[in-house]
């Protein structure tokens, strides 16, 4: 089974059609890159995938539930215990520290249990961290700190938009190593990047233009992925 | 981890880190907290303070004779008087008229407990001493100027008793009084004296009391009194009873403006404060949004910071609303002003209440953020 399934999906905002009639898959384990140029329609699709806007049109597939006519609170739902989300700008509490800021996600999804929290710190590599606001984190490090948070619940799809977009070149490659092991370990990766050399990283490259997919073609993998999602490694092995 | 606990870490670090900004609605929380105790302490403390001052006007009920009775068993008074609360009784003076002769004119004199007078009638004033002995008297002020006697002097009256034959006592005037009423135009004399000029005791014309509870509580205990003594018809005395209930209701009436007037402005600088804070944290809410909050934990962080503002400013709002009271009641009644519990109950739960109320508002606004837009940056 498919861990995405987008079928003729458009997106209208007014009179400005931001997709058009959008169909894509993903396997379980794949690793997709979504390129275009600026108002191509990625974020657009990143949020309808991210459970955080619904589609005007077409069927959206989440892992087997259908998206398309689930009330906001449903989304929330599915958003909280499918996905695991990873910003441009990190998007942090500001007042949390960095081991707090891990354990609010699993609040919310079930239960904070902070030994995870830290394990899951130590997995990208900010176990000394643990206690700093995000303020006295570097950018790379708030990036890091971002994704042990989007993978503590054990997600099904890790969407990652413009994950190495504010980093200089040796947080991204710190990032994209941290991906590489994500894929490895199986889980389904969907980022959206406009550097060529970041979406050369993963197994597909989906092109976007004017809101339609242009391309979409495989490449050669850099990782290594079983195909099928591991047990998750940094969450919460109970859930 | 329990998740309450994290629920409390979340808000406890959301207050502690961001201090700064909500020092306003802090601050705003316990200056409301400091009006509602001070005025409320004030306010319970209104009748016990205003009571006693109110009696420095004379007394406010009066017992007279019922029925067709010309004068009043002292005895009867006695019982009348034991269902008074012995604590709020300030005096209770009997007063006897009895008409004699000077100078083949009559006068009224009259017999009165001179101790007992001088507390129902705090504001008469002697010229010379008050009378110690029962030959000893107190002109009224029209009477002296009429006779022309003065503290000192001698008077002869003629008395004609109850039973036997008129005489002539001569008594001793000790002062003047100037009573600004009726009393100006009498002779007073110590009832036990008048009693043994006229051969009969134990009976009054009147009985003036001054008691130290409001116009309402006074009503019950004359109903009470009329009820339970027979001969006896207490009076209120409506001039100074209305006074003081009019007084007492219009300082209550304006503690509940001023009050009424801190807890809005309050409640709008902590509503101000509150939204101002939403939309400061926009994106963290589309982010909490983002990574799985409900509605409803959104609402409850939010909440639960109001609940924890408003205790902290309720606990600075006592203290301070302590002083003010303190303050208020010793520069404005000159005595000490008690603290009851319930009103340390009641200033937590405004502040609780005042607070969400104001918190409502931009709860709702918060629960509105759309994830998507917001960390997009709209």
């Amino acid at each position: 089974m498919n861990i995405l399934e987008l079928h003729d999906v458009s997106m209208v905002y007014g009179q400005v059609a931001a997709l058009r009639n959008v169909s894509l898959t993903v396997s379980p384990g794949e690793w997709v890159a979504v390129m275009g140029a600026s108002g191509s329609g990625k974020t657009t699709l990143m949020n309808i995938i991210g459970c955080m806007d619904r589609a005007s049109h077409g069927v959206v597939i989440l892992d087997g539930e259908k998206l398309s006519r689930m009330a906001a609170r449903d989304l929330t739902a599915i958003r909280r215990d499918k996905i695991g989300l990873i910003f441009q700008q990190f998007h942090l509490v500001p007042y949390l520290t960095a081991v707090e800021n891990i354990m609010i996600a699993q609040y919310y999804h079930s239960m904070a249990d902070e030994k995870e929290a830290l394990q899951a710190l130590e997995r990208v590599g900010l176990q000394h961290r643990a206690r700093h606001l995000p303020r006295q984190l570097s950018g790379g490090e708030q990036q890091r700190l971002c994704i042990a948070r989007a993978l503590i619940n054990c997600p099904k799809l890790v969407l990652a938009d413009e994950p190495t977009g504010n980093l200089d070149e040796d947080n991204q490659n710190t990032v994209l190593d941290l991906f590489h092991r994500l894929h490895a370990e199986g889980s389904a990766i969907i980022m959206v990047t406009h550097a060529p050399d970041v979406a050369a990283h993963a197994q597909r490259v989906v092109h976007l233009e004017f809101g339609r997919i242009v391309n979409d073609a495989p490449r050669a993998p850099h990782g290594i992925s079983s195909g099928e999602p591991d047990k998750c490694a940094v969450g919460n092995m109970a859930k | 981890m329990k998740n309450h606990n994290m629920f409390f870490r979340i808000v406890f670090c959301s207050l502690l880190r961001r201090r700064s900004r909500m020092l306003a609605a802090l601050l705003a929380v316990a200056l409301g907290g400091t009006v509602f105790l001070g005025m409320g302490a004030v306010y319970y403390d209104i009748p016990r303070q205003m009571g006693r001052e109110f009696r420095s006007y004379g007394s406010n009920l009066i017992f007279v004779a019922s029925g067709h009775a010309l004068t009043l068993n002292l005895t009867q008074v006695e019982k009348a008087a034991s269902l008074l609360p012995a604590d709020k009784v300030i005096g209770l003076t009997p007063f006897r008229y009895e008409t004699m002769y000077y100078t083949l004119r009559g006068v009224t004199v009259v017999g009165t407990d001179m101790a007992s007078a001088r507390k129902t009638s705090p504001y008469w004033r002697v010229q010379g001493r008050w009378p110690e002995k029962d030959a000893e008297i107190l002109l009224g002020m029209d009477v002296a100027e009429q006779t022309q006697l003065y503290a000192g002097a001698s008077l002869s009256l003629e008395v004609v008793p109850r039973t036997g034959e008129k005489f002539v006592k001569t008594l001793t005037v000790s002062g003047i009084l100037r009573s600004g009423g009726a009393e100006d135009g009498f002779i007073l004399m110590p009832l036990s004296g008048l009693e043994a000029l006229m051969g009969e005791a134990g009976t009054a014309s009147v009985v003036e009391a001054s008691i130290a509870v409001p116009g309402e509580e006074l009503a019950v205990l004359a109903e009470s009194i009329r009820a339970g003594v027979p001969g006896i018809a207490p009076r209120l005395v409506k001039r100074i009873a209305d006074s003081e209930t009019t007084v007492l209701a219009r300082l209550r009436a304006l503690v509940y403006l001023v009050t009424a007037v801190v807890l809005f402005l309050t409640m709008i600088c902590v509503g101000a404060t509150m939204m101002t804070v939403v939309m400061e944290r926009r994106r963290e809410i589309g982010l909490k949004k983002a990574i799985g909050a409900e509605n409803k934990h959104i609402a409850a962080e939010f909440l639960g910071e109001g609940v924890l503002l408003a205790g902290a400013g309720a606990l600075l709002g006592m203290v301070s609303g302590w002083f003010f009271a303190r303050i208020v009641s010793l520069s404005v009644f000159e005595r000490e002003v008690s603290l009851p519990f319930f009103l340390v109950a009641l200033t937590l739960l405004t502040s609780l209440l005042v607070t969400l109320l104001a918190s409502f508002i931009p709860v709702l606004r918060a629960m509105d953020v759309d994830p998507a837009q917001t960390l997009r940056g709209e």
